[in-house]
């Protein structure tokens, strides 16, 4: 069970972070509004969880302006991309390893 | 294992879901479609009946009668009826989707909502301004086949966008405007098929799949 659990990403053990990375998955890039509508989210918890990640290099940040409005939008990095379908792969074996 | 969590299959389904809300607009109502539909053949029996009212024996495509009409005008009717069927259709769409969405408690007009539209949108204008250019060179037995051929286009691009089931819906358009462009002068027939009967049964297909 040890062995498994491996490639199993501790910086997705957090439904969040799970959340913000698979929304990243399949758009290019999605703004602040648009992840905490979707997550649910408070502002603070969303923005712990952005740092987070940000930090680990899972997602770029890209700060812009509309009008005089700050913007920020996030995309997954080849590194999120990367551990992202790592971490995929490991709750699929885990999946398979239950059903046998 | 510990109990509290949440199970990898749990987990698989809940990034599934998110990934589809964030990146498809799922709350477009099956039941605008049977309308569009219901409209479309009013429109294409109106359509049929002015015709007919003109002298045009619409099957045999010869002029019934001498008080035929000049085709100017002939024209502005079957743009009218087409643009008024167009409003309808669009208006009640708007109504039911929006209504949709409030019921799931998603937003209306949101990034996939965009998404969609505008996607939907380029290959519907292209087609557009192709059939002026046919109208414009005299080729109106084309009009009929190349706008159900955008259609179906447009539908099949719209579709990554939407419930992917619509983009069988735009093969199934574009197979339909194929086989009228080589049965050429029966686009009324074909209209009220591709956009009348298609619409009710895809529209009803997909309110029984999703909403019931």
């Amino acid at each position: 069970m040890k062995k498994l659990l491996v490639d199993f990403n501790k910086a997705f053990e957090s439904k969040v972070r799970l959340g913000i990375m698979s929304v990243l998955m399949v758009n290019d890039e999605a703004d602040f509004n648009t992840l905490k509508e979707l997550l649910n989210l408070s502002d603070g918890n969303l923005a712990s969880h952005i740092k987070a990640l940000e930090e680990m290099k899972y997602i770029h940040v890209n700060k812009q302006f509309i009008g005089r409005k700050p913007n920020t939008n996030y995309s997954a990095s080849k590194d999120g991309r990367k551990a992202f379908h790592a971490h995929l792969k490991s709750l699929e074996i885990l999946i398979k390893s239950q059903t046998i | 294992m510990k109990q509290n969590r949440t199970s990898p299959l749990e987990t698989l389904t809940e990034i599934k879901q998110l990934m589809e809300r964030s990146s498809r607009f799922i709350s477009l109502s099956g039941l605008s479609g049977v309308f569009a539909g219901l409209y479309a053949l009013a429109g294409a029996y109106a359509a049929y009946d002015y015709l007919g009212l003109e002298g045009v024996g619409y099957f045999s495509g010869r002029f019934l009668a001498e008080n035929v009409s000049s085709r100017s005008e002939k024209l502005g009717f079957l743009i009218a009826d087409a643009v008024i069927i167009l409003c309808l259709a669009v208006g009640t769409g708007i109504y039911l989707t929006t209504r949709k969405a409030k019921k799931d408690g998603n937003s209306i007009f949101d990034s996939t909502a965009k998404k969609l539209i505008i996607n939907l949108s380029i290959p519907l204008a292209v087609g557009g301004i192709f059939c002026l250019a046919l109208y414009f060179h005299g080729a109106f037995i084309f009009i009929a086949p190349s706008l159900l051929v955008f259609y179906g286009l447009a539908l099949i691009n719209a579709s990554k966008y939407t419930r992917n089931d619509i983009r069988g819906f735009g093969i199934v358009e574009i197979a339909l405007g194929l086989l009228s462009s080589f049965v050429v002068g029966y686009g009324l027939l074909f209209w009220a098929i591709g956009f009348g009967v298609l619409h009710i049964i895809y529209g009803a297909y997909m309110y029984f799949k999703y909403e019931k």
